[in-house]
């Protein structure tokens, strides 16, 4: 479809869904909502913003090289929560060491890409564009995953959510961007006031075929998010006040009080209202730990695997936790090598952690990482980030991640 | 739209050409042909003032004041506070760049050096805000003046040497980055050279270092003396050369004026008044001031199809608004924070591509609160949102705390006159005519006039459509 048809469709599809009453609404939903990806399942992205120091979360215990690199700040043995007898979680990460005992965590050593960037902004790019590192690209992958899902349907931002106050570029599309609510209730308010609700009816009403593409695709925008709002915490408000519905006997999630875990939360809580998502966004920053590093990252992954703990651990209570699969990862690890503060610099392959989704983990997936074979003093990569992700759309959502990802990138054996 | 009125003419000039106008700058505008507005706007311009938060002699780097430690002039904490004081500076210049271009004064050679700024796109590396000064300080000295001048200078700039990686540029140990660049964003585009071109344009690059002071320097040690073939010449060349090269290829004239084209004419290139723009530009010696001048001056520039096709950038709105309302910030962080919550920070563009524009600024986050904008502006509003952190240490101070106190200075005395003989039925469409591309519907109008309240005086009305009108999604649109 060209840029004018598809605009001229989704003026069309939202003027629709802005003033039809519900009983039509609930049957365009029936017509149109066929459950989140046409594998029913759902894929909550972690992003861990500075570049995790992965050596230091996934740590190579027996490794000499490890220890003679980093005298001041390498984890002693003895506190390394074991996975094998090669590597270990940092002493931190005990909730996610739990699920990993329970078969729930795969860990991917040394994924990277060709010619990595070691600024952060870049390689955050390069992450959330799944481009080549010589190549600018302005829409992100979960973007392009929305614009095929959406792809000759209503135009549903709200397929993919990011759960914050603004949109990264990983969730922006060609023809659709995701949607960014931190808040249900805060983002509805927002699209109440007397002006945008005002606008909104004007403009289906007197919709000027002639006027400027630039015009259609504000308003196009703004009808999009008031209905996406307004479908979102429609959702959340009828499911969240029964607490008859909670089975005798459970015991109600205690999420920590930290940022990832109240934003991994308000993602179970849309899960679990059914809202029509596939793909979730969060990120947590910090990480850039270039001096003090040990004090600083051993709080922040407790935070992670607090959270990550608390939010499988509802997913189990409600049923759900085969359906939900997490994806973490940093745009870059660290230096092998510390520096001269107690801290480490900018490095290039890193580890990604997979849990949960239902599958048969496959615990650690691949070897650990060779010090004896580094690429000016960081690790080789063998595994490209954009594998995973091919895996993650082709086999778990059920999307054409060639379509997606520009080409074909081999899978990684993890569905 | 019918053939555009004087009035929208000449709105669409200052929204194009400088940041907007003030409704006392179109009445007086209206009064002259517009041949002599034009003409004005250049005037205007011709005066250049640099942008100073920081003395040369002054600065210090990172690793001076480190060396200073080691010396003993400095203890751990002075160190601390030097750091941030530096950090601080970047932040300075960034909302003295934004002064400039909301005073109105010179607006044009602002605007043109914003678009080069994205052009030459160019990101603060560590804390050196005397690079940055620099690099913003030669992108508007030569914004207005010879295309080749501006990239030789820009191109010898500290910071662009840094921030492409030229430093680690040497005989027998090339680093291309900055030869790629300079092809592929400043000059020819992707698609018009070989990688073999690079390769040897790395080496002639090879020298083009800067010293701890912040001064270019041609190091002959690490320069490859030897010779090189590029665009099917051989010789010695040197990175001047390599300049020259690709001013002589008329492809950098088409590639430059398209990009103008689409940023300050319409997105959607006209190809054939492309061509006809970029052979003048070539046949000029590439004279920005003649090329511009054409542009602005030309009868289809003014062609309907053109008014309200540009979706302002995050400066542009920012700078905009502020111009329009005579409005001062009282607190340094609200600016940035809008700039960062938008995707727009001056001196830090996402990557060397620099920013996108276009539809890429308009998201469902973004346009919500472009339109929640003036209520914080104009009315100190409770602001809701929070910018996400990218996670880089160095831009944590970018991100403090003080976003949500909008507190302003708005000279609504200047912009009331402007309306004093209005009637109060026309004031609605009046206010609509100076801070709208397009004529508002009447329904439109309704809704607008919604949001007054009864017994208002006649300044509260206009403070209240104002804000109302700011707040439509047209007002994003220029």
């Amino acid at each position: 479809m060209n840029r004018r048809n598809f605009l001229k469709q989704s003026a069309f599809t939202t003027a629709g869904t802005m003033l039809i009453p519900h009983f039509l609404k609930a049957y365009e939903s029936q017509m149109l909502g066929m459950g989140p990806a046409p594998t029913g399942k759902i894929l909550v992205v972690v992003q861990l913003s500075g570049g995790n120091d992965g050596l230091n979360t996934v740590i190579p215990y027996r490794n000499d090289i490890y220890y003679r690199e980093r005298p001041t700040i390498a984890i002693r043995p003895d506190k390394v929560l074991q996975l094998n007898d090669e590597i270990g979680l940092h002493p931190a990460m005990g909730p996610l060491k739990a699920l990993y005992d329970e078969g729930l965590l795969t860990v991917i050593n040394n994924v990277g890409y060709p010619n990595p960037d070691r600024s952060h902004f870049r390689s955050m790019d390069i992450w959330q564009t799944a481009s080549d590192s010589d190549k600018y690209v302005n829409t992100g992958w979960v973007g392009r995953y929305l614009d095929a899902a959406c792809a000759g349907k209503a135009q549903q931002p709200y397929r993919t959510i990011e759960v914050d106050d603004t949109l990264s570029l990983a969730m922006k599309g060609s023809e659709l961007n995701g949607l960014a609510v931190l808040d249900p209730k805060k983002l509805y308010n927002q699209t109440r006031s007397s002006l945008v609700t005002g606008l909104s009816k004007e403009r289906v009403q007197n919709h000027d075929a002639h006027e400027p593409e630039s015009v259609s695709y504000l308003y196009k925008t703004l009808a999009e998010t008031v209905s996406s709002a307004d479908y979102v915490y429609e959702k959340v408000s009828r499911t969240s006040q029964p607490i008859s519905s909670v089975p005798a006997g459970t015991v109600l999630t205690t999420y920590p009080n930290n940022e990832l875990g109240n934003r991994l939360k308000t993602v179970s809580k849309l899960i679990q209202a059914g809202v029509d998502t596939s793909v979730y966004y969060v990120s947590i920053s910090g990480f850039d730990t270039h001096i003090n590093q040990p004090g600083q990252q051993e709080r922040l992954l407790g935070q992670y695997a607090e959270s990550v703990g608390a939010f499988m651990a509802d997913l189990k209570i409600a049923g759900r936790q085969n359906d939900v699969m997490m994806m973490t990862f940093s745009e870059f690890g660290r230096r092998v090598k510390q520096n001269a503060s107690n801290g480490t610099d900018h490095g290039t392959a890193n580890n990604v952690f997979l849990i949960g989704g239902g599958l048969p983990a496959r615990r650690v997936l691949n070897e650990a990482p060779n010090l004896t074979k580094l690429t000016d003093g960081d690790l080789t990569y063998s595994v490209d980030f954009r594998q995973i992700y091919a895996t993650l759309l082709h086999d778990y959502l059920g999307a054409d991640d060639v379509a997606i990802l520009g080409r074909k990138f081999d899978g990684v054996k993890i569905v | 739209m019918d053939k555009l009125t004087r009035q929208q003419q000449t709105r669409h000039l200052f929204a194009r050409a400088a940041f907007g106008a003030t409704p006392a700058e179109l009445t007086e505008a209206d009064q002259k042909s517009l041949r002599k507005v034009v003409r004005q706007l250049f005037r205007d311009s011709e005066a250049v003032t640099e942008l100073r938060v920081v003395e040369p002699e002054q600065n210090e780097t990172k690793q001076q004041l480190k060396g200073m430690v080691r010396d003993g002039q400095l203890d751990k904490d002075m160190l601390k506070e030097r750091i941030r004081e530096n950090a601080e500076k970047v932040r300075d210049l960034n909302l003295l760049w934004i002064d400039r271009m909301a005073t109105g004064k010179g607006a044009l050679r602002e605007k043109m050096a914003l678009f080069w700024h994205g052009h030459f796109a160019c990101r603060a590396q560590g804390r050196n805000p005397l690079l940055m000064q620099q690099y913003a300080n030669t992108l508007r000295q030569n914004a207005l003046g010879k295309f080749g001048d501006l990239l030789m200078a820009v191109s010898k700039e500290p910071a662009m040497l840094q921030f492409l990686n030229n430093q680690q540029n040497r005989k027998n140990a090339p680093n291309e980055n900055f030869a790629r660049e300079v092809m592929e964003l400043f000059t020819l585009g992707r698609g018009n050279y070989s990688e073999h071109d690079i390769k040897e344009a790395a080496r002639a690059f090879t020298g083009w270092q800067f010293t701890p002071e912040g001064q270019f320097v041609f190091r002959e040690r690490v320069h490859d003396e030897g010779e090189k073939t590029i665009f099917g010449k051989t010789g010695p060349f040197k990175g001047e050369d390599v300049i020259a090269m690709l001013l002589e290829n008329r492809q950098t004239a088409r590639f430059v004026t398209a990009k103008i084209y689409r940023f300050f004419v319409n997105e959607n290139e006209d190809k054939k008044r492309v061509d006809e723009l970029a052979d003048q530009f070539y046949k000029s010696g590439y004279d920005i001031t003649g090329l511009m001048e054409q542009i602005f001056s030309a009868d289809w520039f003014y062609d309907p199809k053109n008014i309200g096709a540009h979706i302002k950038s995050p400066v542009e709105l920012l700078a905009g608004l502020r111009h329009t309302l005579g409005v001062q910030f009282d607190q340094p962080q609200p600016q940035i924070f809008v700039q960062r919550t938008l995707g727009q920070l001056l001196f830090y563009p996402p990557n060397v591509a620099g920013w996108p524009g276009g539809k890429n600024w308009i998201d469902s986050s973004s346009l919500l609160f472009r339109m929640q904008l003036p209520n914080y502006v104009l009315k100190a509003a409770d602001v809701l949102v929070r910018p996400k952190e990218d996670g880089d240490v160095n831009t944590q101070l970018l991100a403090r705390k003080g976003n949500a106190k909008f507190r302003t200075t708005v000279n609504w005395a200047d912009f009331e006159k402007a309306f004093i003989n209005t009637p109060d039925a026309g004031l609605t469409n009046a206010l609509a005519e100076t801070l709208l591309p397009f004529p508002l519907r009447p329904d439109q109008k309704t809704v607008l006039e919604s949001q007054l309240k009864p017994g208002q005086t006649r300044p509260e009305r206009i403070h209240t459509l104002t804000a109302a009108i700011m707040s439509l999604p047209e007002y994003q649109l220029t």
